[in-house]
């Protein structure tokens, strides 16, 4: 356990030994080819291969707490590549989805913030109406003036709508929404 | 020929020319794209990262649809195609509890299923010779080939094949299913900024020209910073990205290639005017 800070196992909790022995996670014999492919490994705390092995000795909390899963651009390289066949980008999602569920506080706030503010124009329209959907995620963030000028610049080339457009179904995609809005 | 259409939100907004081109070279090839009626956004990256079962049903409602009109469904946008091909294998998975599904394609994949190149290959009028390209196929086209099917998942060379028949030349590298970090657009700019200045930089030492993509996300990550990247790295080389149905339309000679072009930003028509393949505008 040295090797990613010996903290103790203490966090262990059934579901999640559970859900990890499920997902073969304990196959992970360290070969570290989902690190060596990550496009994104520069801007996580844990690497890849760390994630597996803290998954694996159920160190929840700060598996939870951390930046790497938040950062992990879901693009599938380690899944793909993982000799063991571990679904490495889907351990990701559910770490992702357990952090939401159990209200941790995220380390990449922004991230969150803009799924949700992405969700939420779906609940609302069926469909994301970009305008809108970005200035909800402005306004959780505070960050007003980042890509102002891109913004322009895509309005100017047709590629923002002023009005979304509601599918009719949208009471039926709402109801797909399981989870209370943010 | 018949097929269902899911241009998904991207082609109706930030992707506008992706839909144009696909539309307008469908119809020269026979195909005729029927929208799906009513259709919803699949969750792209944000529904399977809170939350499964939401990111399953929101994709299954518009493979409901596509079922009941009883044709293939091709989904030009990478990210939706990867979400409704993800719901798809789940839905077989269960064995036709959950209704049965049509075929999800990508229009790459159509092309080469159903004899769509040796019609292109006849309707080909202004071969882009000498035109030099790397095409860039980024993730979830290809990945996870479990659920894609991708036969060359570490390789792919639909794009590479279709650019030869229109007379392009497709330059071979090394960084055709790199991430460029997509899903990060807002949220670490500088992740995405670091992804895209490599893929500029390997594309430039390749020998190419212009880029040419098939997915929305892709396309908008690498043709709108350029500027922004190019004014902090101080190496000015501009490289046009390309849906590669615009290219196509471009050597079949469709009268709308400028509208198309005039959405970019990189504007590509001075790339092309110095090859002489569009008029100096």
């Amino acid at each position: 356990m040295s090797r990613i800070g010996g903290d103790q196992p203490s966090g262990t909790t059934p579901d999640f030994s559970a859900w990890a022995e499920q997902n073969k996670v304990q196959d992970c014999f360290q070969c570290q080819k989902c690190s060596a492919g990550c496009p994104v490994v520069f801007a996580m705390d844990y690497k890849p291969n760390q994630v597996m092995q803290m998954v694996s000795l159920g160190m929840k909390e700060r598996l939870l707490a951390c930046k790497t899963i938040w950062v992990c651009a879901s693009c599938y390289t380690c899944s793909t590549r993982c000799p063991n066949q571990i679904n490495i980008a889907g351990v990701m999602d559910w770490l992702r989805q357990t952090a939401l569920r159990e209200g941790v506080v995220p380390a990449e706030k922004e991230v969150p913030f803009f799924h949700a503010a992405f969700l939420e124009s779906i609940r609302s329209h069926g469909r994301v109406h970009e305008l809108s959907m970005l200035a909800r995620y402005k306004m959780k963030t505070h960050r007003y003036f980042q890509d102002m000028k891109l913004g322009w610049k895509m309005f100017a080339r047709g590629k923002l709508r002023i009005l979304p457009s509601n599918i009719k179904g949208r009471k039926e995609v709402a109801g797909l929404f399981t989870r209370p809005g943010p | 020929m018949k097929a269902s259409y899911y241009p998904g939100c991207a082609l109706h907004g930030t992707a506008l020319e992706y839909d144009e081109s696909t539309r307008a070279i469908t119809k020269l090839l026979d195909l005729e794209l029927v929208e799906l009626p009513d259709w919803n956004c699949c969750g792209a990256s944000s529904a399977h990262v809170t939350d499964d079962t939401l990111a399953l049903n929101l994709a299954k409602r518009n493979l409901k649809i596509a079922a009941a009109q009883g044709m293939d469904l091709i989904v030009p946008c990478a990210a939706c195609y990867s979400r409704l091909k993800a719901a798809e294998r789940t839905m077989a998975e269960n064995g036709g509890r959950d209704g049965t599904s049509a075929r999800v394609i990508s229009p790459l994949e159509f092309f080469f299923l159903s004899g769509l190149t040796e019609r292109l290959q006849g309707l080909v009028k202004h071969p882009l010779t000498g035109l030099r390209v790397v095409c860039y196929y980024g993730c979830l086209l290809v990945r996870p080939p479990d659920v894609t099917g991708a036969r060359h998942h570490e390789h792919p060379d639909e794009m590479d094949r279709l650019m030869a028949i229109i007379g392009a030349e497709p330059v071979p590298w090394s960084y055709k299913t790199d991430c460029c970090g997509g899903s990060l657009v807002l949220t670490r700019t500088d992740i995405v900024t670091r992804l895209t200045t490599k893929l500029f930089e390997k594309a430039i030492e390749a020998g190419a020209e212009a880029m040419v993509v098939a997915c929305p996300l892709c396309h908008s990550n690498l043709d709108s910073r350029q500027e922004k990247i190019f004014r902090q790295t101080g190496n000015h080389h501009p490289l046009p990205i390309f849906y590669f149905t615009e290219l196509i339309g471009l050597a079949v000679g469709h009268n709308n290639v400028n509208t198309w072009f005039r959405r970019h930003f990189v504007d590509p028509r001075k790339l092309l005017a110095a090859k002489g393949l569009v008029s100096g505008s």
